[in-house]
C-alpha cells in the first residue's frame, strides 16, 4: 500500500475509491453482525413466559413466610403479627428510606407497612444489592446480628439488612428497599402476583 | 541424527520454518542464566493450560448444558462414566492450580520489575490472559448448575444490571432472558468451551512471542542484551532455553505433578476451597445458601465488593463496590507506568518498596480470608482498611518508588 502510494501518488480518485470501499465494508460488517448480536437478546419464548401467579394465602399463619415463584424470581408473602408491625416505627431512623420515597413499589404500597393489607407483606425476595435472596430472620437479638435486631431479612451474600417491611437499613451495601411487585387481591384469601387493577 | 531424518527435516524446512522456529524459540533463545525458583510458574501455567484443554474436551463428551440436566450429568460423570471422576477432578483441581501458578507468576513480575520497559506490552498481554482466565473460571463454575453456580452467577450478573442506563438491557442481552436461566447456562457453556479457550490460546502465543522479542527479565532486573559477546552476539549472561531451562522446567513439572496428583487423589475438594460444599446441592432459584462465598481465587475482590457500605459523591455504595472490584483487577495493568524507581528488581529497591510490597501481600491474604467469611461489623471494617491499603500500594507508587533509597544495579547478573 505504502509502496504504491510512493510510486504513483495518492490521487483523489484513488482516495475516493479507498474511502468508498471502507465505508461499504464497514456497513456490511455491521449488517452481518446484527443477526448474531440480536440472537443473544431474550427469545420470543422467554418473552412469552412470566404470566401473573395466583396464590392462596388462607393458610399463611401470622408470622409465617410463603415463597412464591414469579418470573423465575422468589416473591415473599409474609403475614406479620402485631408485634412485628410494632417494630416498624421504631426503625424509622435506622433505615435509609423510611417513607419509601424511592420508586421501589407501586403507589398502593407506598405506606408505613409497604403493603395493601397492613399485615400481609408482598415483596420480591431479591436483595437490591446483587440479587441474592435474603434470609428471613424473625428471631429478636440473635448473637450474629446483634442486640438491636428486631427481626427482618438478612442477606448472607454481602450482609445487607432489611426490616419486616423490606426497608433497607443504613450503611449496608444494598442501596434501596426491596421491590414490591405489582399485586392485587382477587378475594380476601386469593392473591394475584404480577398484575394489579391498573394493568389488568 | 540419521541421514533419513535429516533429509526429512530438510524437506520440511524447504516448505515450513520448522528448524528456524525451533532455534528462535528454544535452542537459540537466550535466557538469563540466573533464573531461580520463581521462574517455574510460566511453564507450569502452560502445563495447566494443556491439562484444562485436554480434560475439558473429555468432559464435554458427557456434560449436558441444560438447566434441567446439567447437575445430573456432572454426577453421571462422577459416578458412572469410566474414570470420569479423575477427569473431572483433574479439571476442577486444574482450575484452582491455574490461579495458584498465575498468581505466583504475577508476584514474580512484581518482585523483579518484569513489567518495566521494554516489557510493558508483555505485561498487558499477561493481564489479558488473567482477565480471560477469570472469565473462564466464572463461566466454568456455572456449568454444574449447583447452588453456588447459580447464586455466584446471580451476583455477578446483577453487577452488570447495576450499570446506569444500559445495565438492564445489557444484562438481558448477556443472559438471553430476563433472569438467570437455561438460556444463560447454554451460552456460558459455548463461551467456556469455544470462545474463551480459543482467545486464551491466542493470547498465550502472543505472550510468548512478545517475551521472545524483548527477552526474559531476571532476578537482578538488568538487561542481558546490553552485554553481548562481540564475536557471537550472544548475551554473555544468557544460556539457551533448551536444554538448560527445558530440563529445569521438567524438574518443576515433576514436583508440581506430585502436588497436583496428591490433591486429586486425597483432597479434591480442598476442604471446600476448590469445590464448595453448597455446589453439591442442585440450583434452587428460591433460596440463597446461608453462607455464600466465591472460590478462593476470587475472595480478595469479593471482599472489596462488599467493603463499601456508604454512599459517596452521590453514587450508591453498590456502584462503588463494583467499581472497586473491577478496579482492583484492572489496576495491575497500570504497574509499568506507576513504578518510577530507577531500578527494576526488589534486590536493589529500597526499604519503602519492600515494606509496601509486604503490606500489599498481607492485604491480599487478609482480604482473601475475609471473603470466605460471613460479613460482620468487625470483618467489614477490616475489609475496608485492607482495601485502602491494597489501592494505596498502586496509587502511591509513583511517589514512594521515586523517593525510595535504591542500591546500584550490577553490570552482570549474579
Amino acid at each position: 500500500m505504502a509502496d504504491i502510494e510512493k510510486k504513483e501518488g495518492m490521487n483523489s480518485r484513488r482516495r475516493f475509491l479507498l474511502a468508498a470501499t471502507s465505508v461499504a465494508g464497514g456497513i456490511a460488517t455491521v449488517a452481518v453482525a446484527t443477526p448474531f448480536v440480536m440472537s443473544m437478546m431474550p427469545s420470543e419464548r422467554a418473552k412469552a413466559a412470566g404470566a401473573p401467579v395466583e396464590v392462596d394465602i388462607s393458610k399463611v399463619e401470622p408470622g409465617m413466610l410463603l415463597l412464591v415463584e414469579w418470573r423465575g424470581k422468589v416473591v415473599w408473602v409474609l403475614n406479620r403479627t402485631q408485634d412485628m408491625l410494632a417494630t416498624l416505627p421504631k426503625l424509622d431512623n435506622q433505615v435509609a428510606d423510611p417513607k419509601s420515597e424511592k420508586n421501589q413499589q407501586p403507589k398502593y404500597a407506598q405506606n408505613e407497612t409497604r403493603s395493601i393489607k397492613p399485615a400481609i407483606l408482598v415483596v420480591e425476595g431479591v436483595c437490591t444489592h446483587l440479587g441474592c435472596s435474603p434470609v428471613f430472620r424473625k428471631d429478636v437479638a440473635p448473637a450474629d446480628l446483634g442486640p438491636d435486631w428486631l427481626g427482618g431479612f438478612f442477606c448472607p451474600c454481602h450482609g445487607s439488612k432489611f426490616d419486616l417491611a423490606g426497608r433497607v437499613y443504613k450503611a449496608v451495601p444494598a442501596p434501596t428497599n426491596l421491590v414490591v411487585p405489582p399485586h392485587m387481591y382477587l378475594s380476601d384469601t386469593r392473591l394475584l402476583v404480577g398484575s394489579d387493577k391498573e394493568s389488568a | 541424527m540419521s541421514k533419513r531424518l535429516e533429509a526429512m527435516i530438510g524437506w520440511i524446512d524447504a516448505r515450513f520454518p520448522l528448524t528456524a522456529n525451533w532455534r528462535a524459540h528454544l535452542s537459540e533463545y537466550y535466557a538469563p542464566k540466573n533464573f531461580n525458583f520463581w521462574y517455574y510458574f510460566g511453564s507450569l501455567a502452560m502445563l495447566v493450560l494443556v491439562n484444562q484443554l485436554l480434560t475439558g474436551i473429555f468432559l464435554t463428551m458427557n456434560y449436558k448444558p441444560d438447566a434441567s440436566m446439567a447437575f445430573a450429568s456432572v454426577e453421571y460423570i462422577m459416578r458412572d462414566v469410566n474414570y470420569g471422576w479423575i477427569i473431572r477432578y483433574m479439571h476442577s483441581t486444574g482450575a484452582s492450580m491455574f490461579f495458584v501458578v498465575v498468581y505466583l507468576h504475577m508476584f514474580r513480575g512484581m518482585m523483579y520489575g518484569s513489567y518495566r520497559k521494554p516489557r510493558e506490552l508483555l505485561w498487558l498481554i499477561g493481564m489479558g490472559i488473567f482477565f480471560v482466565l477469570m472469565m473462564l473460571a466464572f463461566t466454568g463454575y456455572i456449568l454444574p448448575w449447583g447452588q453456588m453456580s447459580y447464586w455466584g452467577a446471580q451476583v455477578i450478573i446483577s453487577m452488570i444490571g447495576a450499570i446506569p442506563v444500559i445495565g438492564q438491557t445489557l444484562s438481558n442481552w448477556i443472559l438471553g432472558d430476563f433472569m438467570l436461566s437455561d438460556a444463560a447456562l447454554n451460552r456460558f457453556f459455548a463461551y467456556h468451551v469455544v470462545t474463551l479457550p480459543g482467545l486464551l490460546v491466542v493470547l498465550v502465543i502472543a505472550h510468548i512471542l512478545a517475551l521472545h522479542e524483548v527477552g526474559s527479565n531476571n532476578p537482578d532486573g538488568i538487561e542481558i542484551k546490553a552485554n553481548k559477546d562481540p564475536v557471537t552476539h550472544i548475551p554473555v549472561d544468557g544460556i539457551p532455553f533448551h536444554p538448560y531451562y527445558s530440563v529445569k522446567d521438567i524438574f518443576g513439572v515433576v514436583v508440581f505433578l506430585i502436588v497436583f496428583t496428591g490433591i486429586i487423589f486425597f483432597m479434591p475438594e480442598m476442604g471446600g476451597y476448590f469445590l464448595e460444599y453448597n455446589n453439591f446441592i442442585p440450583a434452587n432459584t428460591l433460596q440463597t445458601p446461608d453462607h455464600i462465598a466465591p472460590v478462593w481465587y476470587f475472595t480478595p475482590y469479593y471482599s472489596m465488593l462488599r467493603a463499601v457500605t456508604v454512599n459517596f459523591l452521590w453514587i450508591d455504595a453498590k456502584i462503588w463496590g463494583i467499581v472497586l472490584m473491577g478496579g482492583s483487577v484492572a489496576i495491575f495493568a497500570l504497574l509499568p507506568w506507576l513504578d518510577r524507581s530507577p531500578v527494576k528488581s526488589i534486590r536493589y529497591k529500597g526499604p519503602i518498596f519492600k515494606f509496601a510490597l509486604t503490606l500489599f501481600v498481607i492485604s491480599v491474604l487478609v482480604l482473601g480470608y475475609l471473603g470466605t467469611k460471613s460479613p460482620t461489623p468487625l470483618y467489614t471494617l477490616l475489609a475496608q482498611i485492607f482495601t485502602v491499603i491494597y489501592f494505596a500500594f498502586f496509587i502511591l507508587m509513583p511517589w514512594y518508588s521515586k523517593i525510595d533509597k535504591t542500591k546500584p544495579e550490577p553490570t552482570r547478573v549474579r
